[in-house]
């Protein structure tokens, strides 16, 4: 087998592995509904919780195993083409998914975050089964323009501030989630029970989300000047309202917004959360959406 | 101000335009706006999308072209939102910048009178003095870069007034963006213009294309300089996979300024900047066939390369050659041009944008000598009036295919055509955009202050000693701090001289379990 076909190959298996991944993440918060809030000090619940906590090590096991493909695969991929793997759509979802991957792990492993398992694992199946399956184009050589240095800089500062906008997203959800539950729990008078009592508190999942996207919108706004200053020597022009970069700038207004209404009275919590979750819509739409829909100068060669 | 009610208005229409809420609601309806733009072609982007777009929705374009929705980002609406959402920064960071400034000179705030009221608290026994104990409360907080301030009774300590700097930093560059902006929009210009190979192009208004410029360029006072596009290469993908892409455009040029001349290449990446600032990219390339054409009395009467414009990704083109100069009778050809021609039940076409299997294929005019009028008229399009189409011997319209080399004579002696070659045209376009570096500038002073605006997290700290005890509290001044709880512990046990105990430092349990 030739290289990108080793590329691949890795790159389904992986697909496969975190869907199996998303099986397990599913079987762990199944297995934990009507587990009590905290763990009872008599032990009558310390079989299931086991059993919750053995799928979730299983998941963020296998979520790790198909990271590892993933990663060779995109690795592979650049190594076939002799440039950097992101000169098409199938590549460059491929490619900002590994860097979603990557920054998930280092938050399961570092920060405890596991139980964003679910989400990513979901949004990993989904971002490269898609890309296997529908945008898939053999390895060629770049178009011109995208020969330059920016290439590199303006599309890593994209994959990793988005990695952070999609983690951040799900956090959101979560929030939204946990949230809900909350306010059930206090108008049943009880506490949060089944796996949502292991996921933080609303607050600090705010928090987190908080901290995923203030961390993301300084590189979102450095991506979009990287763009502006290749396009400067790309087309003598370093905006021209070309689909991509309106909406790119339109996920970032979105963003701002996120972060006024946060210090805004009557906007924190829920809507602060809807709001991040609008910007990853246009985060997706700008990153696909675009490319399919209208077409710009961000127009590539094979999709 | 109390009684003129003109001056209340005002006052509670800035409160109003100051206000968070509106600068949130104007963000959204700022992203909403420019939505329209990226579906709906764009005059200041593709001109041509637009009139295809208008001939495809004669409907919809009776709505969109009253909502001036073919040049959204120019029209009042547009700028209308984002000139009121600067209008409200300004007006919100300006009392910002005063008061920050006042917040600067002053000491931090006193004690509070009850510290054990703030979110963070803690309480413990000072077995000593009080003036070795504040001692060691002031040593913890200049270790963590508190500012501070010391009474007698205790120590008021604030942090992170960095935050606030780097905010009203990010939102001064972004004025200083748009004043940027505007200075390029003023003094900037952009044109293009189609040179073939081996001409050259001047930096005189006449040679451009098409021109847009601020409104205080004068275009009578254009930099001084010209471009010899001495050839231009241009590769194609011959594999398998995305068979016909661009792979390469090289052009070389030699250009001549008031720095002297130099050759230089230009590619899509890499353009040209001349002496004066101007710079040249390489937009564009096409096919200029060459023809020779004799008029009936057996001159030549015309003989160059014409500029074809591409039509297709694989450059199928189409150009118009005129003989207006022809005798007894005056020319003119429609003519498509295949760099890689194949004919088969479709008609003919290009299957390969490199000219591999170049012909022409043209059909023949003819009219009367006419004087030249001076109104301008398109160099792509053939205006038939007063001009027959030339038949053949059935009275079909007479059409030829020329491979390179190939000629056609016309029927009763009206002249001939022949196809001698072929060469690439470039399309140019030169531009100065002479607001760019304070743009690049401010952004990036914009961008570090939002970074340090976000991760910089004031904090204020309290400790007061009464009666042997020492009461430490702390609240964060963002919603979004954490290690407020380790940082009152700490400071409490620098102020009793102890480790903090198995108990921890206190505060209630409902703030434990949240603090971060």
């Amino acid at each position: 087998m030739t290289l990108s076909e080793w590329s691949y190959t890795a790159m389904v298996t992986a697909a496969v592995l975190y869907l199996l991944a998303f099986a397990l993440c599913s079987l762990e918060w199944a297995s934990a509904r009507g587990l009590a809030p905290v763990r009872p000090g008599d032990g009558s619940e310390d079989v299931a919780r086991t059993r919750v906590d053995f799928f979730g090590r299983l998941g963020l096991f296998v979520t790790t195993i198909g990271a590892a493909l993933h990663l060779s695969a995109v690795v592979l991929r650049g190594l076939a083409a002799n440039r950097a793997p992101w000169g098409n759509m199938y590549e460059f979802v491929t490619a900002a998914l590994a860097f979603g991957a990557l920054l998930y792990l280092v938050l399961a492993f570092r920060f405890g975050m596991r139980w964003l398992g679910l989400g990513a694992n979901l949004v990993f199946t989904i971002g490269l089964g898609v890309a296997v399956t529908a945008f898939y184009v053999d390895v060629a050589p770049l178009v011109p323009a995208l020969h330059s240095v920016w290439f590199v800089i303006h599309i890593v500062a994209a994959c990793i501030a988005g990695a952070a906008f999609n983690i951040g997203a799900l956090t959101s959800v979560l929030y939204l989630i946990r949230d809900g539950a909350e306010r059930r729990a206090v108008e049943r008078g009880t506490e949060v029970a089944g796996y949502l009592a292991k996921v933080p508190s609303a607050k600090r999942l705010d928090l987190i989300s908080y901290r995923l996207h203030a961390f993301a919108v300084p590189l979102w706004t450095f991506t979009i000047v990287a763009g502006a200053i290749w396009a400067q020597y790309a087309w003598g022009r370093f905006w021209n309202w070309d689909p991509k970069e309106t909406w790119s700038l339109i996920t970032w207004i979105i963003y701002v917004a996120y972060l006024h209404a946060r210090a805004t009275a009557g906007w924190r919590g829920r809507p602060v959360a809807i709001i991040a979750i609008v910007g990853v819509i246009a985060f997706w739409f700008n990153f696909i959406g675009v490319n399919l829909l209208f077409s710009g100068l961000h127009s590539y060669s094979g999709i | 101000m109390k009684g003129n009610p003109v001056a209340q208005f005002i006052r509670w229409a800035w409160g109003q335009l100051t206000s968070m809420r509106t600068a949130l609601a104007l963000l959204f309806l700022l992203a909403l706006a420019a939505i329209p733009g990226s579906m709906i072609p764009q005059n200041s982007v593709s001109p041509i999308s637009v009139i295809d777009f208008k001939n495809e929705h004669p409907t919809l374009d009776k709505v969109l072209e009253p909502l001036g929705m073919y040049h959204v980002y120019t029209s009042a609406g547009f700028s209308a939102v984002y000139l009121l959402l600067f209008a409200s920064l300004i007006g919100c960071i300006l009392p910002r910048v005063a008061k920050y400034f006042r917040a600067l000179r002053q000491p931090p705030p006193k004690l509070p009178a009850r510290i054990e009221r703030l979110p963070e608290s803690a309480t413990g026994t000072v077995a000593g003095a009080v003036e070795p104990a504040l001692d060691g409360a002031e040593a913890f907080l200049k270790a963590k870069r508190y500012r501070i301030r010391r009474t007698a009774e205790g120590i008021s300590a604030e942090r992170g007034y960095l935050r606030e700097a780097g905010n009203l930093v990010f939102h001064t560059s972004l004025v200083v963006v748009l004043l940027g902006l505007a200075w390029s929009n003023l003094f900037g210009f952009h044109g293009t213009a189609v040179v073939v190979e081996g001409r050259g192009f001047s930096n005189v208004i006449t040679q451009y294309d098409d021109f847009t410029s601020g409104t205080l360029v004068d275009t009578d006072e254009l930099e001084q300089f010209s471009i010899d596009v001495n050839s231009f290469t241009a590769e194609f993908e011959m594999g398998e996979v995305q068979r016909g892409a661009a792979r390469r455009f090289d052009a070389q040029v030699t250009v001549t300024d008031s720095a002297g001349e130099r050759d230089a290449l230009i590619t899509v990446n890499k353009p040209v900047t001349t002496a004066g600032g101007s710079q040249v990219n390489l937009l564009g390339h096409g096919y200029a066939p060459s023809f020779t054409v004799r008029d009936g009395n057996g001159d030549v009467a015309f003989s160059g390369p014409v500029v074809f414009l591409p039509q297709d990704g694989n450059f199928a083109s189409v150009g118009v050659i005129k003989v207006p100069d022809a005798r007894p009778q005056r020319l003119a050809f429609e003519a498509f041009f295949y760099p890689t021609a194949v004919l088969d039940e479709q008609g003919p076409h290009s299957v390969f944008p490199d000219a591999l299997n170049p012909e022409v294929y043209l059909n023949a005019w003819v009219g009367d000598p006419q004087e030249e009028s001076g109104v301008p008229e398109s160099v792509y399009s053939l205006n038939t009036t007063g001009l027959r189409q030339v038949e053949g011997d059935e009275g079909e319209p007479l059409r030829a295919a020329l491979a390179v080399g190939g000629g056609m004579t016309l029927p009763d002696g009206l002249g001939s055509i022949t196809f001698d070659g072929w060469q690439r045209w470039v399309k140019l376009q030169v531009s100065q955009t002479p607001g760019n570096l304070l743009t690049l500038i401010s952004i990036a002073v914009g961008v570090a202050g939002l970074s340090v605006s976000l991760t910089v997290r004031p904090r204020r700290l309290f400790v007061r000693i009464t009666d042997q005890m020492a009461t430490v509290g702390g609240l964060d001044r963002t919603d979004a701090a954490s290690g407020l709880e380790d940082e009152v512990a700490g400071l409490l046990a620098a102020t009793t001289g102890d480790r903090p105990g198995p108990d921890g430092p206190g505060g209630n349990e409902e703030s434990t379990r949240d603090a971060v």
